[in-house]
């Protein structure tokens, strides 16, 4: 469980760009498995610090650059 | 340390050696680099391994050409045999020694830096951006090729020739193979990247039986051998060596 107001990553994958190589599902199994055709499934679009580095890695080696990995920052208070 | 000084005093310097060595060992690497890029395009999915490999394989040797570039660049300035200026490295055309086919060597070595240099912002660049300017690796390739064919002084000899040759055809083999992978968009895109694949072991065989396996090659690469010669070289060189 992630401490809210902690600043986290979110992964996105962008479905146009995506060709389906799957080089990201073998980096980073613990959130993206593949579909019957070879594209990503998104487990969790939430990345926790452990996984921080290999989720760098997959986003970094995808063959069209089709994942983002963005920093997002929680709000403490309730308010939304 | 006593046999390497003997070998520079009584003819080319280990420089020498190590220049054509270095050059030779990055053309192999960029053929590997280019060939396995091919593959990541085409999806290539090996049976043992996973495909990020291919990919990681296709990233560390193209940085592993470049470091033997180095040495192949470094090593040929440095050598006394040819007198060439630091400013070869990166300006084409710019040397005294076979002045066109050493030029395609640096035009060759441009667009690799041009490539490298993308490839280690392309997160930041994004994906057009980088694309664009990844495409040069398919120029530099038979750049670096007919470069190796027209400056090298192993180029006469049957090992060199047989290593030219399976550069070719693993390229050749590797640009087809991904064409018939292609979708069925962008056909004249996919025949002329077909026939431009075809006609580089053409046109390879046709300059390597014109120029560097005849006897005189190495007065006619300078461009500034004889009337007859000056000829035949006026039309690769664009008139430079008519003087």
């Amino acid at each position: 469980m992630a401490v809210i107001g902690v600043s986290g990553h979110s992964l996105r994958i962008d479905r146009i760009e995506c060709g389906g190589h799957g080089v990201c599902a073998e980096l980073l199994p613990e959130l993206i498995e593949l579909d019957e055709w070879g594209y990503p499934i998104l487990r969790d679009t939430h990345v926790t610090a452990e996984l921080l580095g290999h989720a760098r890695r997959a986003v970094a080696a995808c063959p069209v650059l089709a994942m983002r990995l963005d920093r997002v920052v929680r709000q403490k208070s309730g308010r939304t | 340390m006593t046999g390497i000084v003997q070998l520079a005093a009584s003819g080319p310097s280990p420089l020498w050696y190590a220049t054509r060595a270095g050059g030779t060992v990055a053309l192999l690497l960029l053929t590997a680099t280019v060939a396995l890029g091919i593959a990541v395009g085409g999806r290539y999915e090996p049976r043992r391994g996973a495909r990020f490999e291919i990919g990681a394989l296709h990233r560390n040797l193209s940085v592993l050409t470049l470091v033997f570039l180095a040495l192949h660049i470094v090593t040929a300035i440095a050598d006394t045999f040819v007198n060439l200026g630091w400013l070869v490295a990166v300006v084409p055309f710019a040397a005294s020694y076979r002045t066109f086919w050493l030029g395609l060597g640096t035009v060759a070595f441009d667009l690799m830096l041009a490539v490298a240099a993308t490839s280690a912002v392309r997160l930041r660049l994004g994906q057009r951006r980088w694309k664009a300017v990844h495409w040069l690796g398919y120029a530099a390739w038979p750049v670096a090729l007919f470069h190796a064919a027209g400056t090298g002084t192993d180029t006469r000899l049957s090992v060199q020739l047989a290593l030219y040759a399976g550069c070719v055809a693993v390229v050749v083999a590797a640009v087809w193979w991904r064409l018939y992978r292609a979708g069925p968009g962008r056909l004249a895109a996919r025949l002329w990247a077909g026939v431009a694949a075809a006609v580089v072991p053409v046109v390879l065989a046709m300059f390597l039986n014109w120029g560097p396996t005849q006897s005189g090659w190495a007065q006619r690469a300078d461009g500034t051998g004889s009337a007859s010669a000056t000829s035949a070289a006026s039309t690769f060189d664009n008139g430079r060596s008519v003087a």
